[in-house]
């Protein structure tokens, strides 16, 4: 099958390449762009380990063409630190919460976690739980997470009122 | 003086060592998308390797035709068994003494079992020559139910073994039979069952459930022709025994295989066994002289890597009219699937399962294991759990709590009357284990106490009234459970895989400037080793974790040992680092007697150096020391500051805990919710207490996944029906409830620093304590007994069965 | 994991993508959100040559109020519709049925038009649709037509639209004064298809039902529209007799199959349950 030639944004640089239209997302970023951050933990859409942030969105890697990404806007784990590599506050959270342990569902939780705060910046603990049940951890039992994410959410909000 | 004490326990903070919440270091790249897991490993010329699997659960492979798929641009070799035969590598040995296919030879044995192996350029040119291979299958009846595997008229399944009337653990009496497998005293305990006042009887059901780590299994092979040398990353649980096992197969000699477990996204058990696709990569490089890649997807994981549990028992408890307990008999009947790739210690074709006494004081008990092949996926491991511990947790657990219905006594109240007392330990079991430590009373009351369970019990004779009256549809249950397991496999004496002895180890290499590396021969998939050995080292070495680098995983450069499952990392690996540490110490003390012109014994350990006994200004610190082992050390004495320890433990650990579990089970739905689930676990001398508490709340979680829904469920012609994440059961963050921790701490009389291990235990104890709960719900109403998994409909018809159901 | 190769098309406008599968036929998909079809794709059940992405087609995007309706575009995602401040004020059961489906990221992605047109029976808002007397305003070769919700689902995977027809609009009539809606929906976990669900639309005037529409989700091949169940309560003040009825004529319609979320007896039984707790909730929501 005669490969498609994708353009999009990458954590904030632009990136060109051909790929077969079936090309996963998933695997154009892994194989093609080297972006190992998301991981592949199911083939039926359910683990979320694959989510990156599209277009503004949390989107499972896994169940979307790279032709469909053509043009669009993406962020992964590797694109959460700032520019001079100070890390996201949901990066030092889950460190401090201890909020991963084999760290194989980690950047999809963070990547997910990054947008949740977006569309709510004060989850409650049930808002937080609902907002990260596309994402599967076997490891830590949520509980942790659930904390790391809501110290974030602390100290953004804090942050950007420091700012203003 | 104040100041000097002061000082130490500011330099005790800055070492992070036993007993520190230290934050992992293994963070730093997890949280940045930097680990290294095996698919992220790419190298030049690297193949993709992907199976054709069997659709049937039985078959006969009349033919196999590659020819479409080797012509599709791209693919470079399609193997099949006829092309292991050559190289005998059609076949492997299992863990447990069997063998099993690595290629289909003539036959399929279970839905998902490997029939070729295609090699491509890329995994999408490869998923379609896979769809390129025809295979011709002519199908027979399948064999699913293992109460019928040993039926006269039951299907021959393993062609292979169909005259061989012995099998690697005895005896066999039938063609589908594996092994069986017995344990303590049959007549005391048939005596003590006849003469006992009061006898209960129940069968009990471990479900088959399988581990499914969120990173499936996968490896890379890669044999250097030149050098004749087989490099080889994996999802290794126990990478030195994948490079003998290697090189027994192969024929490479170990020196020329090196093995490397990088970054495992969770184990659980399901990646301590070697798969086809290890063995097909290898076969695939050498022949191809490139890397070949092979990762499995999430349904070839469930279809076709080990499994856990499938154990059907048969209890019967016997009693005094006061609950004391005074025989205990079991018969399991163990379904292995098609091959027994059970991970076992060669002596135990049933693991530890006869840790089935639990924490209470059995004086009798006689137990029979009779495993069988059906048609599904072989195993089965131990997931999350020591060999076979929680199928023997989950029975004792549940036959105390039949027997407390049968008697009318409160469950809580006749383990009370059973525990093993805490001046009999260590403690003799009826089967035969020597238990080290343990507080039992202590740590129920605790529980009990914390919890307030005489007014759950109150809270629930309230609600069974109010259901009388229709003024409720909910019913209340309490769960509990207090189990004892065994782990940190173990004394050579009793353990080891394949013949290699259970021990494991430990080097350390001090450098001049004072920090360190040390190697071990564990693999962490999650469980943080590089945290916590270094503060087992910190504590013994008196330098900082933070200058300590701990490394596992690669077989040229980690001392042996048999790899992590079982909770054996810390009782076993753990202790090794206590030893090779307190050798580096004894050397150290030697060379600051000489620097500061004493002896030996005029010297006292304060955290982080030597002082004089007496004189405490005159002191060495093991900074000072490093740096003079590399030029000023005794006449006589080896430069350098290094030590190996390789530890065979004494004994097994006993880690054990006392959980509470209460649930509202809404009666017209099946719905389940677990209102409150309180955790006291005892695992000896705690090292991080954050990593702990992360352990006890992923293991109840797990548990969580087993008691209320995980299956993997055969039909009669040996389709999966639970082969995806949309069928088989993994809670997301809305099912599962907050875990309350909590703990008491009795150290190992026989470990280096009273350490038990922890990672399994709540996966143990969890699935008790929860499973108790929902019978405990309808206990009043007449119920004994009622299987897992706890899922909606099993719960409805339960409450069906009891009348409560109206229209 | 890896689907079976394909032609991409992105068509920049409904008549190009309408064309385009007048011009491939049968062996043309369209795809809107994607998380039907690509699973679907990736386990190779599903092999289309010529993939029609229609996520340039702005004209079927949008939530929009007419004097007597509210037009939903096809191509509007569950996440709109969950942050739909119109349709949270007008037809509440969208926001409570949207929020039951799957996933925070599958309803990022995931459209109404996908999910009611696909045909898949395990699908939420088909049951919706077909208690609020929707219409889907379909397009296709042969021009534009209206579809009742409650005409459209013919089998599994079978509906009214015809080969090359792409579903562009959603328009729901606008509720009477008093209504209350609820959708109850049991499932073993988050993200998961309903063991049974029940969509109640019901008007209340005077402590009385004047009106009262249920349908099921999950219990058959198709989206289940319980008319004799709805006409049990009309004329009732929803009691708990009337209930009961209702439950009971919902029940016997309903023919579930056996799977890993139950035997069918339980599934059936849970459906009643649906409607009944539905049916409370409608109710205490008409005020």
């Amino acid at each position: 099958m005669a490969k498609m030639h994708i353009a999009l944004r990458v954590n904030n640089r632009q990136v060109e390449t051909l790929a077969e239209p079936r090309m996963l997302l998933i695997h154009l970023l892994r194989e093609e762009l080297g972006i190992t951050g998301p991981h592949i933990g199911c083939d039926t859409s359910h683990c979320g380990a694959c989510t990156v942030d599209m277009n503004g969105k949390s989107v499972k890697s896994c169940t979307v063409f790279a032709a469909q990404a053509h043009g669009a806007e993406i962020i992964t784990i590797e694109g959460l630190a700032g520019a001079d590599g100070s890390l996201h506050p949901l990066q030092e959270a889950f460190r401090e919460h201890h909020g991963l342990q084999c760290g194989f569902c980690t950047p999809g939780m963070i990547t997910r976690a990054y947008r949740l705060l977006q569309e709510n910046p004060n989850p409650s603990e049930a808002e937080i739980r609902h907002g990260i049940a596309g994402n599967l951890c076997r490891c830590t039992g949520y509980q942790t997470i659930v904390r790391a994410i809501r110290a974030a959410a602390e100290r953004l909000t804090s942050a950007k009122e420091a700012a203003e | 003086m104040s100041a000097e004490i002061e000082s130490a326990q500011a330099r005790t903070q800055k070492l992070e060592g036993l007993g520190t919440r230290r934050k992992r270091v293994e963070d730093v790249r997890f949280t940045q998308g930097k680990g290294n897991y095996i698919d992220d490993l790419k190298l030049p010329g690297m193949l993709f390797g992907d199976f054709v699997r069997s659709p049937y659960g039985h078959a006969r492979v009349k033919s196999i035709n590659k020819d479409a798929a080797l012509e599709l641009p791209g693919v470079k070799a399609v193997l099949t068994a006829d092309d292991l035969k050559p190289l005998k590598l059609h076949w492997m040995p299992t863990l447990a003494g069997d063998v099993q296919a690595v290629l289909a030879d003539e036959k399929v044995l279970f839905q998902g079992q490997e029939v070729a192996f295609v090699v491509a350029a890329d995994r999408y040119i490869a998923a379609d020559a896979v769809d390129l291979v025809e295979v011709e299958y002519e199908e027979l009846p399948a064999l699913v139910d293992p109460t019928k595997s040993m039926a006269a008229d039951a299907p021959v399944l393993r062609d292979d073994l169909k005259d061989k009337t012995s099998g690697a653990h005895g005896p066999r009496k039938h063609h589908n039979h594996v092994f069986t497998w017995e344990v303590g005293d049959a007549e005391g305990t048939a005596r003590a069952l006849r003469d006992a006042a009061v006898v209960a009887k129940e069968r009990i059901v471990y479900q088959r459930v399988h581990p499914c780590p969120l990173e499936t299994c996968g490896c890379v092979a890669s044999m250097d022709k030149v050098n004749g040398h087989l490099t080889m990353w994996g999802t290794f649980q126990a990478p030195h025994a994948v490079r003998t096992v290697a090189s027994l197969i192969s024929g490479i000699p170990e020196h020329k295989i090196r093995i490397i477990s990088p970054d495992i996204g969770g184990g659980f058990g399901n990646k301590v066994g070697v798969y086809p696709g290890y063995i097909c990569s290898i076969v695939a490089s050498i022949v191809l002289g490139v890397p070949v890649k092979w990762v499995e997807d999430r349904m070839e994981n469930l279809q076709a890597t080990a499994f856990a549990r499938d154990y059907h028992m048969t209890g019967e408890i016997a009693a005094t009219r006061d609950g004391r307990v005074t025989g205990l008999r079991c018969h399991v009947l163990a379904d292995h699937g098609a091959f027994d790739a059970c991970a076992d210690p060669t002596k135990y074709p049933a693991g530890f399962f006869s840790i089935c006494t639990g924490s209470y004081d059995i004086p009798v008990a006689y137990v029979t294991v009779d495993g069988v092949y059906t048609n599904k996926a072989p195993g089965g491991v131990a997931y999350r759990c020591s060999f076979r511990v929680t199928e023997a947790s989950y029975f004792i657990e549940r036959m105390i709590d039949v027997l407390a219905r049968k008697l009318d006594i409160d469950p809580a109240e006749i383990r009370r009357r059973n525990l093993i007392r805490k001046d009999q330990f260590p403690y003799q079991s009826a089967l035969g284990w020597e238990y080290d430590s343990g507080d039992y009373q202590t740590a129920l009351d605790k529980a009990l106490n914390t919890v307030g369970y005489a007014a759950l019990r109150d809270e629930q004779r309230r609600d069974r009234d109010a259901f009388r009256r229709g003024e409720t549809r909910k019913l209340m249950g309490i769960g509990v459970s207090f189990f004892t397991e065994i782990v940190g496999a173990g004394p050579i004496k009793n353990c080891d895989i394949l013949g290699l002895g259970m021990f494991d180890s430990c080097e350390i290499r001090v450098h001049p400037t004072g920090s360190a590396i040390a190697r071990l021969g564990t693999i962490s998939q999650g469980q943080g080793h590089a945290t916590t050995f270094a503060q087992i080292l910190a504590s013994e070495v008196g330098i900082p974790a933070a200058n300590i680098t701990v490394e596992e995983g690669d077989t040229d450069t980690a001392p042996y040992g048999l790899g992590t499952y079982g909770s054996r990392s810390t009782p076993v690996a753990g202790a090794a680092t206590a030893m090779a540490g307190r050798k580096i110490r004894a050397k150290a003390q030697m060379i600051a007697a000489y620097l500061l012109e004493v002896h030996d014994d005029d010297l006292e350990w304060d955290v982080d150096r030597f002082r004089v006994k007496g004189a405490p200004e005159r002191s060495k610190t093991m900074t000072e020391l490093a740096f003079a082992a590399y030029n000023n050390v005794p006449p006589g004495m080896e430069p350098g500051l290094e030590a190996v320890s390789y530890y065979d433990p004494p004994n097994m650990t006993y880690p054990f805990g006392a959980y509470v579990c209460v649930v509202d089970i809404d009666v017209d739905t099946g719905v389940t919710e677990i209102r409150r689930f309180y955790a006291l676990d005892d695992c000896g001398t705690r090292i991080n207490p954050m990593i702990i508490e992360g352990q006890v709340h992923g293991g109840l979680t797990e548990a969580l996944a087993i008691a209320m829904g995980q299956e993997m469920e055969y039909d009669e012609y040996g389709n999966l029906k639970n082969a995806s994440l949309l069928d088989f059961f993994l809670p997301t963050a809305v099912e599962t409830p907050n875990w309350e921790t909590d703990y008491t701490t009795t150290p190992s009389p026989h470990h280096p620093i009273g350490a038990k291990g922890v990672g399994e235990s709540p996966n143990v104890g969890g699935v008790s304590a929860i499973s108790n709960a929902v019978n405990d719900a309808f206990a009043h109403l007449g119920l004994t007994h009622t299987q897992m998994p706890h899922d909606h409909w099993r719960v409805w018809k339960t409450a069906q069965r009891l009348g409560l159901t109206a229209a | 994991m890896i689907p079976a190769p394909f032609e991409y098309h992105r068509p920049r406008s409904l008549d190009e993508a309408i064309g385009l599968l007048a011009q491939h036929g049968e062996d043309a998909r369209v795809v809107a959100g994607g998380h039907s079809l690509i699973p679907m794709m990736k386990l190779r059940l599903a092999k289309p040559e010529h993939l029609v992405d229609l996520q340039d087609l702005d004209e079927l995007r949008g939530i929009r109020s007419e004097p007597d309706a509210v037009i939903i575009g096809a191509l509007a995602t569950q996440h709109e519709l969950i942050g739909s401040e119109l349709l949270a004020a007008k037809y509440p059961i969208i926001r409570e049925t949207a929020l039951q489906i799957a996933d925070p990221q599958v309803r990022y992605c995931g459209t109404l038009g996908g999910n009611v047109a696909n045909g898949d029976p395990g699908n939420d808002m088909p049951a919706v649709m077909v208690a609020l007397g929707a219409t889907y305003r379909v397009k296709g070769r042969g021009g534009e037509r209206d579809i009742a919700a409650r005409d459209f689902y013919e089998g599994a995977y079978s509906t009214a639209l015809r080969e090359g027809d792409i579903l562009v609009a959603v328009r729901i009539p606008m509720p009477a004064d008093g209504h209350g809606s609820a959708y109850e929906k049991q499932k073993r976990k988050v993200g998961d298809y309903a063991t049974a669900a029940a969509a109640v639309v019901l008007t209340m005037s005077g402590g009385a039902c004047t009106s009262a529409a249920i349908a099921l989700t999950n219990v058959a091949d198709t989206p289940l529209f319980a008319k004799e169940a709805g006409e049990a309560v009309v004329g009732t003040a929803v009691d708990e007799a009337a209930i009961s009825e209702a439950a009971r004529r919902a029940q016997r319609i309903a023919s579930p199959s056996a799977d890993g979320r139950g035997p069918a007896d339980f599934r059936t039984h849970v459906a009643g349950i649906m409607v009944r707790r539905a049916l409370a909730r409608a109710k205490e929501r008409a005020g």
